[in-house]
């Protein structure tokens, strides 16, 4: 079909209204993940003490290597500002790079995470030790398969900002993204002040 | 290589297994030969399969609704027989068999009958009520479309190949658990679940974005009507409360998979929380299920008492605070867990101040009535028979709100009868008077009205037949779930509620009578007008099937009753200056194709095929990254087209098949004035 002009008008208006509901209705799919971060916050809460006779958060967690953890993922998120500030003012190519950054960041946070856990198996606490383990694997694993998630999320749109430029979709995806890795970020710091301070402490 | 599927999984270990088989088999094989025969796989596949249209949508969701619910019903009857016949003696259905129905017929009632018909009403009618040309997001409602297919369709596979849960259909651990669970059956519940709830969750987004984005000018907050409020309250319950399913399902998932101890009896698990967590979601979804029935009903009873609805901002607030209550209410599913005599006070009354909202609306329904030019088709038959039979559920349910009564009468069938009381008049008989009130708004003809007036009796009389002698045999001490008994004094009410049972059996046929009548005479019963009940809101103004695009040009609206004020004011059907071109969205194939791969992925979990498993969700993740890339998804239909649509559309609108608006001027005899609720 042969676009006429007030084709490509319709189809421009039409755009931008969707690219706005899309936004909003992220806002909203943010919403139902918090909620399933919430449960699963509080049935940490609820198991923290059924360690039944195994390790406790005490024996097991180490600040040090969490707080390498942590630096990790805030100054990703640092770095994905940075991205998108680039990608708002045209600049595809910096956008890029500073998304690979980010993703580098992302990936090493996934590395760090996965020596803990198998560090932590092999001392005998692994998820089928207790309730508490349980709850921490899954509370903790959730949030690193969202990092990983967006980490995936990170590559394909480093490849669409390359090969389409910044449009006004990509914008738009890159936004979403964004709020998404945001969101992993203050998550994180729930889990930090919920999970890991109180037990060290 | 298949896990722990083995050839022991097909069912020739009992007949009722090899019937219950034969019975899917069969109907998969002749749908498969019907369409062949009619050649229609091209039009299934391009015209509804890959279609993103709200409507077409939405009359999947019913199809797939039609199917579950005679599966569904068969079920119950199942039951009542053997209760009928089981007095110190087996019946005819052993343990396995009885503990596997119970646990399907709930799961299948709630998630694939009223969820899909409660989703296939809204997709097919809350965009033309708010004059919107589709959702927000046409391609994400497919996809929750196709997931809630496959988990149907998981379901229905579990009757072929191995066993489904015996765990009731809220699967408490530790029975549930994989210490007295090991089999398949309980992953077969949550994967179902799962799946099918993921497609729920999406749907709600997509719907609260459509309603507060994609409203036509003029229609403000309190000028939507009441079904899009329903729609509205429903959507955000779905996205507050699916993620405490999703969660809930998972940990017992894991559970069940890798060992964890979330629910174990030992090593630090805590199965209360799983009590609190499935009713977290549980509780809202109650009121998903019947929130938009209570839209369908306010819609019907203004129509066909001919008057504007009574309190129209009354029902608005008391939604909104049904909704918001409804977070507050879920421990009173576990009373006798044992939570200090002050927190379970705390949930009796909030669960008793619910009745006061609703309430609120029987009254409201009733003074619609008041003086009103009553007519009663079978919409209006159901939507009276419901009011009268859900007060009296509400009336047992403020009885179980009460902590100490809840302790003597918990888990007994007397908690059968009070939920069956609230589900079957307020949200069945919701949906099937949506379904009497806007199948010629889907197909273009209306149902035949004899039939639907007999489904209607068979279905309100087998009710009160089949479900109130289960209040009295509560009362009797009897327990739910029970495969035998030794009660003598029991067995003539159980098989009165027998007979109960065979009367919705027989209303359910006649609803697939009706069906097929309808369509045999649907010349006869042709909707050419679009507006066959004189109707009060936009989804009239269309056509019947409606366009593609619903609306040609995008109405503009000044009162609630926006088409019924148009109408009066002789604008309705104008034609316009000069037709403009339409963006609409393209069909995809990615939404079956994703449905097909989540049923994939949750076959192999149940089954424990895990190459299969990790391949499926590899595909998943192309699917989606592929979609994610897509900028080309819409396509422009030419202004030429929609001129010639609407051209054809207005020839049939003559006059004299117009509505008379004379009908509403007030006649002689009227004393005094219509109330209308406190809205000028």
């Amino acid at each position: 079909m042969s676009h006429s002009a007030s084709a490509s008008a319709a189809l421009a208006h039409e755009e931008t209204h969707a690219l706005e509901s899309r936004d909003f209705g992220f806002w909203l799919y943010l919403m139902t993940d918090a909620i399933i971060f919430a449960l699963l916050f509080a049935t940490y809460a609820v198991l923290s003490g059924n360690t039944a006779a195994g390790p406790s958060g005490r024996d097991v967690f180490d600040l040090a290597h969490v707080a390498g953890e942590t630096a990790l993922l805030l100054v990703s998120s640092i770095t994905f500002g940075v991205a998108s500030l680039f990608l708002k003012v045209d600049r595809a190519r910096p956008a890029v790079l500073w998304l690979g950054i980010t993703l580098l960041l992302g990936l090493w946070f996934l590395v760090m995470e996965l020596s803990e856990f198998s560090g932590m198996i092999a001392e005998g606490a692994g998820p089928q030790t207790s309730g508490f383990l349980t709850a921490f694997f899954t509370l903790i694993g959730t949030h690193g398969l969202h990092v990983a998630v967006g980490c995936l999320g990170i590559l394909v749109m480093m490849g669409q900002i390359l090969v389409k430029g910044g449009t006004a979709p990509v914008r738009s995806r890159l936004n979403r993204l964004g709020m998404f890795w945001h969101f992993l970020d203050i998550v994180w710091i729930g889990i930090f002040s919920v999970v890991y301070l109180p037990a060290v402490l | 290589m298949f896990g722990r599927l083995t050839i022991d999984a097909l069912p020739f270990y009992s007949w009722i297994a090899e019937a219950g088989a034969m019975v899917v088999v069969g109907g998969a094989v002749v749908s498969f030969l019907l369409v062949t025969y009619l050649k229609a796989w091209k039009t299934l596949w391009f015209d509804w399969f890959l279609s993103v249209d709200h409507k077409r949508i939405g009359i999947m969701y019913l199809v797939l609704t039609l199917i579950m619910f005679l599966r569904g019903v068969v079920e119950g009857v199942m039951m009542r027989a053997q209760q009928a016949v089981a007095l110190n003696s087996d019946g005819y259905l052993p343990p396995m068999h009885f503990e596997q129905l119970f646990s399907t017929h709930g799961t299948i009632m709630i998630f694939f009958v009223v969820m899909p018909f409660l989703t296939g009403l809204i997709n097919l009618i809350v965009p033309q009520q708010i004059g919107a040309r589709d959702v927000a997001y046409p391609f994400l409602n497919s996809l929750s479309f196709w997931l809630t297919a496959a988990g149907g369709a998981l379901v229905m596979v579990s009757l072929v190949i191995g066993q489904f849960s015996r765990a009731g259909w809220t699967g408490y651990p530790p029975y549930s658990g994989l210490q007295y669970s090991p089999n398949e059956g309980v992953d077969y519940w949550i994967w179902s679940l799962m799946i099918s709830g993921i497609g729920t969750t999406l749907s709600g987004i997509n719907f609260i974005v459509t309603i507060i984005r994609n409203r036509c000018p003029g229609m403000t907050w309190m000028r939507m009507p009441m079904f899009t409020w329903t729609a509205f309250c429903a959507s955000i319950l779905i996205a507050f409360a699916f993620p405490a399913l999703t969660v809930v399902a998972a940990q017992l998932a894991l559970d069940r998979l890798l060992g964890f101890h979330f629910f174990t009896n030992g090593d630090g698990g805590n199965m209360m929380m799983y009590a609190n967590l499935i009713w977290i979601w549980g509780h809202p979804e109650v009121y998903i299920l019947i929130l938009p029935a209570f839209g369908v009903f306010s819609e019907v009873v203004a129509t066909f008492s001919r008057k504007r609805l009574f309190g129209y901002d009354y029902l608005v607030y008391a939604t909104a605070c049904i909704a918001l209550l409804s977070f507050t209410v879920w421990l009173h599913h576990f009373f006798t867990m044992g939570s200090s005599a002050n927190v379970n006070a705390a949930f009796g009354i909030a669960t008793m101040i619910i009745a006061v909202p609703t309430g609120v609306k029987i009254f409201d329904w009733l003074f619609t009535m008041y003086r009103g030019r009553i007519e009663f088709p079978p919409a209006m038959l159901f939507t009276v028979g419901f009011m009268v039979t859900f007060v009296i559920g509400g009336v047992t349910g403020v009885l179980l709100a009460m902590p100490p009564a809840d302790y003597l009468m918990h888990n007994s069938v007397f908690l059968v009868a009070h939920f069956h009381n609230m589900l079957i008049p307020g949200a069945l008989f919701g949906y099937l008077a949506g379904m009497n009130y806007w199948f010629p708004k889907a197909f273009g003809f209306k149902l035949d009205q004899k039939w639907g007036v007999r489904c209607f009796w068979l279905l309100i009389s087998g009710f009160y037949l089949a479900f109130m002698p289960l209040y009295v045999l509560g009362f009797m001490g009897m327990s739910r779930r029970m495969e035998h008994y030794a009660n003598p004094e029991w067995q003539p009410y159980l098989i009165v509620a027998a007979f109960g049972a065979a009367l919705i059996l027989a209303s359910v046929a006649c609803l697939v009578i009706q069906i097929l009548v309808s369509i045999r005479n649907r010349d006869a019963l042709r909707d050419e007008t679009g507006d066959p009940w004189n109707g009060r809101t936009l989804e009239w103004a269309t056509s019947s099937p409606a366009a593609p695009y619903n609306f040609a040009v995008i109405p503009e609206v000044s009162d609630l009753d926006a088409f019924h004020s148009q109408k009066m004011e002789a604008k309705a059907y104008q034609r316009p200056q000069a037709y403009e071109d339409i963006v609409m969205p393209k069909p995809s194939v990615l939404g079956i194709v994703l449905g097909g791969l989540g049923f994939i992925i949750a076959f192999a979990i149940v089954w424990h095929i895990w190459w299969l498993a990790v391949a499926g969700l590899a595909g998943a993740a192309a699917c989606v990254i592929y979609r994610s890339c897509d900028d080309d998804t819409d396509f422009v239909i030419p202004a030429e087209e929609v001129a010639r649509i609407e051209a054809a559309h207005l020839e049939r609108l003559t006059p004299e098949r117009q509505h008379d608006m004379r009908i509403y001027q007030p006649s002689a005899h009227a004393a005094e004035p219509v109330l209308e609720g406190g809205r000028s």
